[in-house]
């Protein structure tokens, strides 16, 4: 249902460091590996060896250049389901196809209910939800609800698997409701943020900030953001063609 | 955001059903038109297609439309689940005031209580569309004050536009429904403006700084994409318009939507024109509302595009 719990036992959830992330999108990859055979399945992949492919992936690795001349850095920026406290995705749902558990607070989409209206795509400011195009309904990171109580793995596999994947540690799995959690205290001692705070969605996941340099030049104020083309899909049909003359008769 | 055709015939149609259902009803209730067989049963199905039609479009836009029915369960927390709700229950009054104006041609005892609840729960289904939009934090453009009553007006307007024609192709075009049909182009042009100020006027401050929380560092700009071409994220919310283009599509929106269809209502005021009029006005407005209704989903900014390289939200 998509009433949310009024609590949930746990928080369980992501600490993502930006520090040591080094964007070698090894979470990715073995996101995309292991959702595509277990809960989410199938996770499927449009013209995968064609002129434009793309697909449903529960985790995205973002590079961005932050700061100027000397005092700039390359930051990798993991960017998956925050798992908000408040989510607007699974209200907004018309189906009950979306919801938060209230035994551990993850969000989950039902595949088998889900009508594909993509509503929840555009209630969450995170991008986190992608439309499988395949297989017709809305999928989204499960915190691989399917390995971590699964008693089947090893206990060590018993993790997202993009935290079991991660070589350089930075991602972290655990109840972040607890405050004596190790999740927890390495949110307190490295001043873990939250992503877009001011949307009111309180999400669980949070994100280390990247430690100050060490060879102590001060980071230049930053100014306004900057700016980058947008890829566009390929234009085809007839539609598309009408709209692309409308397009050039107003270009005049 | 991208604009789906079927969520913009799905939009325009049904409101302009529901709008046509309300001015059918309270014409019926006041006796400003004949209740007369054929002319119910013109106006009728024709709302009761352009209602229907517009809700089976909008089924084309996902990705299970079998499973749709599911979407009537959740109208506790979801504005989507409450505008198919509210549809189907505009039916129930509308089809019995339907059966009372075609079957007794009487709208009068039960049937006047039915026409009340048409016009309420038309009302009611087109603000439950427009706070589909209006809820979304997510888009700016969305998240204003003025979206719901926007949808109620534009519903209003093309259901009395229609009311007008159906009234001057039975011959029976009182000049009662052109000046209604007037009057509600002139509020919902008006709205419509305001709504474009306030977009206007508001600042973007989202920003990939804020997104990013990389802002104390400074300047953040995209280096590499996560991935080589669009993925769901980019081709349904990375929509983006030129802003010429877009004060074109405006210039357009008012004169097709509202302005043509004014000067075609004022010009059908003699009987000779009627009908000519009454149909110039209509698909004048079809074409104004359909770029309208692009436009508001053109123009629209989401959040998440931040993430993606957009300059702010």
């Amino acid at each position: 249902m998509t009433a949310l719990p009024a609590t949930t036992a746990k928080k369980l959830g992501l600490v993502i460091d930006l520090d040591t992330c080094v964007g070698c999108q090894a979470c990715a990859t073995s996101c995309k590996e292991w959702n595509a055979g277990g809960y989410s399945a199938p996770l499927t992949d449009q013209e995968p060896y064609g002129a434009d492919p793309h697909g449903a992936w529960l985790n995205r690795v973002h590079s961005y250049e932050v700061g100027e001349g000397a005092t700039g850095r390359t930051v990798h920026f993991p960017r998956s389901c925050l798992h908000c406290e408040e989510p607007a995705c699974v209200t907004v749902c018309p189906t009950g196809a979306s919801f938060k558990r209230a035994e551990d607070g993850i969000v989950l989409v039902d595949p088998d209910t889900c009508i594909g209206c993509k509503l929840c795509s555009w209630a969450c400011p995170y991008g986190a939800r992608e439309y499988d195009y395949g297989h017709g309904v809305m999928k989204k990171c499960t915190l691989c609800v399917d390995r971590i109580y699964n008693d089947h793995l090893p206990e060590e596999d018993r993790i997202p698997a993009c935290v079991r994947a991660c070589p350089t540690g930075a991602r972290h799995f655990g109840d972040l409701g607890d405050p004596a959690s190790a999740v927890s205290q390495l949110v307190a001692e490295r001043g873990g943020f939250d992503l877009l705070p001011e949307f009111g969605y309180k999400p669980v996941n949070k994100y280390l900030p990247p430690r100050p340099r060490r060879d102590g030049l001060a980071a230049a104020a930053a100014e306004a953001a900057g700016s980058a083309p947008q890829p566009r899909g390929q234009a085809n049909g007839g539609a598309e063609r009408l709209f692309a003359w409308v397009d050039r008769m107003l270009s005049r | 955001m991208h604009p789906a055709y079927s969520v913009i015939l799905f939009t325009t149609a049904s409101g302009a059903g529901l709008g046509l259902l309300a001015w059918l009803a309270l014409f019926g209730l006041l006796g400003l038109a004949p209740v007369e067989r054929w002319l119910g049963l013109a106006g009728f199905a024709t709302a009761f297609v352009l209602l229907t039609g517009g809700l089976l479009a909008s089924t084309a836009h996902l990705g299970r439309p079998e499973r749709a029915w599911r979407a009537f369960s959740q109208w506790r927390t979801s504005w989507l689940s409450r505008e198919g709700v509210m549809a189907v229950a505009t039916c129930v009054p509308a089809g019995i005031l339907a059966i009372g104006w075609v079957v007794l041609e009487s709208t009068r005892g039960p049937f006047a209580l039915m026409a009340w609840l048409t016009i309420l729960c038309a009302i009611a289904t087109l603000y439950t569309t427009g706070m589909i939009y209006a809820s979304l934090k997510t888009i700016r453009q969305w998240y204003q004050q003025m979206t719901a009553p926007l949808y109620i007006a534009l519903g209003l307007a093309s259901g009395a536009v229609l009311l007008n024609l159906l009234l001057a192709l039975f011959g029976t075009a009182g000049k009662g429904a052109a000046w209604l049909a007037i009057v509600c182009l002139i509020v919902a042009a008006a709205l419509k403006w305001f709504y474009w100020l306030a977009i206007d006027g508001e600042a973007r401050e989202y920003t990939i700084e804020g997104a990013t929380g990389l802002g104390s560092l400074g300047k953040v700009r995209p280096l590499e994409p996560p991935h080589t071409q669009p993925n769901f994220v980019m081709r349904e919310m990375g929509y983006r318009i030129a802003r010429k283009h877009a004060q074109k599509l405006r210039k357009l929106v008012l004169l097709f939507a509202f302005g043509l269809p004014i000067v075609a209502l004022l010009l059908a005021q003699a009987p000779r024109t009627a009908v000519a009029g009454a149909w110039l006005a209509t698909l004048s407005m079809t074409l104004g509302l359909l770029i309208e209704r692009w436009l508001f989903f053109a123009e629209a900014e989401h959040v998440a595009m931040l993430y993606y390289g957009a300059d702010a939200a």
